[in-house]
């Protein structure tokens, strides 16, 4: 490395321009480049089409996967497309960022007999992809039924919503808290899993159906309330996520320095220049799942020199996947568990360290040793859980039942008030992955329709 | 090691795989690489007689149908004989088999069905030293609408009617290629021996078309819009030569004629199959044209590995060997009863032997077993049909077991019995009853 860029990258505390821009491109490009046609081919000609497929059972939207492959492989990728949208209209997004290692990857018969998985996800971007690129529709409206549905939130649960009811022919108003759709797709996940603009493409080609109104800048309990939207609307379903994050949890003001990780995430996906971003020499990331992840390995990609995960728990209890985790490895980032912070060191206002306290199982129950470690870091990343946040949480507190701080939902997305349904990461039976969100929308949708119809 | 050596016909070579009468044997620069390479002998490009060289077509030639991965398991043709001057040939024949003198040189022919086209061209090729002719009486495409490959080979009387000429006329072997496109293969097979031959060699190709194309509406290959039928080849025919190879070698009036097998070889394991069944050794085409002349190098290695580990000495100790286990339906032993075992290790429970058995045959595999996915066989059910064993991804995952006599037999709920006994005499079979 040459002096001058060797001294950019090596610039004690949080700067930006530690990298070059060619760098940063190659860093961020798509961590899994799409098949091209012939590899297409030759990935769907491994599936063995199997009867009742366990990848199907393991599909949170249970989207006919054998049949979908078959078609592709039988050269009809439009009729893949529609296979899989029929099931999941985000069947794009999906196929880049579930975690299909342990979905549909993971309980496909080949992982059995050889361990190498059918490349579901790949071959659903490829079906996805070619209907996007035409701009391929596959559903129409029924005819208007002249009900009207309000769903919070634009992210994957209330997109899946809306597209669903405006099928039914219900007109729909989508109230979303920024000032850009997609949620999580658009904020929350790591750049490389879904390059350019494609979160923005999709919500377009979603919402292409019609009926589907999205209002900016109406976050539940500051510009709207639930009242208002039952009063407004024939039903109402909500699924905007979860926007607060778990403090810390250690005593005194935070320093400079320490921030949330879904906020860096969401810097970065929005960032016209990467360059641009400041990242820590030293960066530490408290917390164990996919935010975790993809926080540590941006940080890494940004030409962080030191990035260190640390769990409270065991890798194995990490909601990030093994797969994940490996990402993170190769990257460079260094995991380490059963820690937890207990004291932040600071140097002229900003964070300069942080001490950890090693931790035990003892009657299941885990508890500090006593024994510490301090690491150096000029940055330190909350990635330790996401609540309903104080604007929605005061919002529905009191009118809905909740359970661990979140909306408590039947199967079919119901809550315990008439009207209200909820999915996504908001509702107890979130699971922090689009595709989840994606299904508990559609499903709400139906139940919906049905009362609505009632 | 074991001697792969060939004598076919007085013909001698150092391995039994020849390079069949195609494009990869039409002139002196590929035949000359194949040698190189290993191959034992060649069946010359067809040559038809003296006079302006017939023309091809100038678009595709050939079609094809793929496996996984686009691996090529069959071709179809509408390539005609040579399209080379006749001397050029002769020229070049005859320098190659004075280069190789111990490898087979065979020269393949088609004329018109007449005595004297056929007397004119046999001491030109004689004059060569080539070790053989080949009679051309297979190829279903182009020539046969001029009279001649398999327009010929499709009228017993006329193969004999030829083979008869050449056999007057020169005193070289005479093996006479058959086309599949026949009702009955034995028929021909018995012309040509009637005819005087040493042998015969199939199959030809098998007329066919191999695709159409759907934006179009052309059959494939499409020359300007239009398709003709051609001659299928390759690894998916090969089911078809082997059974038309045994048929002639457990032919009694053919059982002593020697045969040249052709169709679908692309392995070791193909040839000793075709050997088995009474081939006197092989043609391959369409694998050479796939991967090239290399391929040899498996070929022999292969077979001699297979021999020694079998502790087969030559080729003699395997020609022929299945031949007198080839019966017909009616000898089957029906006292043999199997059933289909399932070895729930290495299931990975995809499903497709339930769903096969299930939508399509005898409901003998379980889906669920006590709330989990588990394919298990029903004996009381199982006909022991193997399709199941067809359709797993897994090898040896499911196999059919034989019920040893004693056993009872959980479908019919009868004893199965140690006898042999077939349809024959079978209860159910009127002919028994009629014979009473």
């Amino acid at each position: 490395m040459q002096g001058k860029a060797r001294r950019k990258r090596m610039v004690e505390g949080v700067a930006d321009g530690r990298l070059s821009a060619a760098e940063l491109q190659e860093n961020f490009a798509d961590i899994h480049p799409p098949l091209d046609q012939h590899e297409a081919l030759v990935a769907s000609d491994r599936c063995y089409f199997c009867h009742d497929a366990p990848c199907v059972t393991a599909c949170p939207t249970a989207i006919d996967i054998p049949l979908f492959i078959r078609q592709i492989a039988t050269g009809s990728p439009m009729g893949a497309a529609e296979t899989i949208l029929d099931q999941n209209i985000l069947g794009g997004m999906c196929a880049r960022v579930c975690p299909t290692e342990t979905l549909c990857e993971q309980a496909c018969v080949r992982e059995v007999a050889e361990g190498k998985p059918v490349q579901i996800g790949l071959l659903q971007r490829f079906a996805t992809d070619a209907a996007m690129a035409k701009n391929k529709q596959f559903f129409q409206r029924m005819p208007a039924t002249g009900k009207s549905v309000g769903v919070v939130g634009a992210g994957p649960a209330g997109l899946a919503c809306a597209h669903r009811l405006a099928m039914h022919g219900h007109n729909v108003t989508v109230y979303e808290g920024r000032k850009k759709p997609g949620g999580l797709n658009e904020f929350g996940i790591a750049a490389y899993k879904t390059v350019d603009d494609f979160a923005r493409e999709e919500v377009d080609y979603v919402t292409a159906i019609g009926g589907i109104n999205i209002h900016y800048g109406q976050a539940l309990g500051s510009k709207v309330t639930l009242e208002k939207l039952r009063d407004d609307h024939d039903a109402v379903f909500l699924g905007m996520g979860l926007s607060g994050i778990n403090a810390l949890g250690l005593k005194g003001k935070e320093p400079k320095g320490v921030e949330d990780a879904v906020d860096f995430i969401a810097r970065l996906r929005q960032a016209s220049n990467k360059g641009r971003l400041p990242i820590g020499r030293r960066v530490v990331v408290i917390g164990g799942g996919m935010t975790a992840v993809d926080c540590a390995v941006q940080a890494k990609l940004l030409g962080a020199e030191e990035v260190t995960i640390a769990y409270r728990r065991g890798q194995d209890q990490m909601n990030a996947s093994r797969y994940e985790q490996d990402l993170a490895v190769g990257h460079g980032v260094i995991i380490r568990e059963w820690l937890q912070p207990v004291k932040l060191k600071t140097k002229s206002g900003s964070v300069s360290g942080i001490t950890l306290e090693y931790t035990a199982l003892d009657r299941k129950k885990l508890v500090g040793t006593g024994e510490t470690i301090t690491l150096a870091a000029d940055q330190v990343f909350r990635a330790i859980g996401q609540t309903l946040g104080d604007d929605n949480g005061s919002a529905v507190e009191g009118s809905l039942r909740l359970s661990g701080g979140r909306i408590t939902t039947k199967p079919d997305g119901a809550t315990s008030l008439a009207g209200v349904w909820a999915g996504g990461d908001c509702t107890s039976h979130g699971d922090d992955l689009t595709v989840t969100a994606v299904a508990q929308g559609r499903d709400a949708a139906e139940a919906i329709n049905t009362a609505l119809q009632g | 090691m074991a001697d792969i050596s060939n004598n076919f016909v007085g013909i001698k070579s150092p391995n039994p795989f020849w390079l069949a009468s195609a494009p990869p044997t039409d002139k002196a620069y590929n035949v000359e690489r194949a040698f190189k390479a290993g191959w034992g002998g060649v069946v010359w490009k067809t040559l038809g007689e003296e006079g302006p060289p017939i023309v091809n077509v100038n678009g595709p030639r050939y079609g094809a149908i793929y496996g996984a991965d686009r691996r090529l398991l069959g071709l179809n043709n509408i390539e005609l004989i040579t399209d080379r001057d006749l001397y050029l040939n002769l020229r070049e024949i005859k320098e190659v088999k004075k280069k190789w003198p111990d490898r087979a040189v065979v020269v393949s022919l088609m004329v018109p069905c007449e005595e004297q086209a056929w007397k004119t061209i046999l001491p030109l090729v004689e004059e060569t030293g080539a070790d053989g002719i080949e009679l051309n009486f297979g190829c279903p495409h182009g020539m046969s609408e001029r009279g001649m490959g398999s327009a010929v080979g499709q009228v017993p009387e006329y193969i004999e009617m030829v083979t008869r000429w050449c056999k007057q006329t020169t005193r070289m072997p005479v093996i006479v290629k058959l086309t599949p496109n026949i009702s009955d293969i034995r028929y021909p097979a018995r012309a040509a021996k009637a005819g005087g031959a040493d042998a015969v060699s199939l199959i030809n190709t098998v007329s066919s078309i191999i695709s159409v194309n759907l934006d179009n509406f052309s059959p494939e290959p499409s020359i300007d819009g239009k398709g003709s039928h051609g001659g299928f080849c390759g690894p998916a025919v090969k089911p078809i030569a082997l059974n038309m190879v045994a048929e002639i070698a457990r032919d009694s009036e053919t059982a002593s004629l020697p045969i040249s097998g052709i169709g679908g070889i692309t392995t070791w394991r193909d040839a000793a199959e075709f050997l088995a069944l009474g081939a006197g050794n092989v043609q391959v085409c369409t694998a050479a044209m796939t991967y090239g002349f290399k391929i040899i190098e498996e070929m022999t290695s292969g077979l001699e590995t297979w021999m020694d580990a079998q502790g087969h000495q030559s080729l003699d100790d395997i020609i022929g060997r299945a031949v007198p286990n080839v019966t017909d339906w009616q000898y089957l032993n029906l006292n043999y009863v199997t059933k289909a075992k399932i070895d729930q290790d290495a299931c990975i429970k995809c499903g497709r032997c339930h769903i096969a058995c299930e939508d399509t045959s005898h409901q003998a595999i379980t889906l669920m077993v006590d709330g989990a996915r588990h394919f298990e066989v029903i004996e009381e059910e199982c006909v022991g049909c193997n399709l199941c064993v067809n359709v797993c991804p897994v090898e040896n995952c499911i196999t059919m077991e034989q019920l040893p006599a004693g056993s009872k037999d959980q479908r019919t709920g009868k004893k199965v019995v140690k006898k042999y006994a077939n349809w024959t005499e079978h209860p159910n079979n009127p002919s028994v009853t009629a014979a009473e």
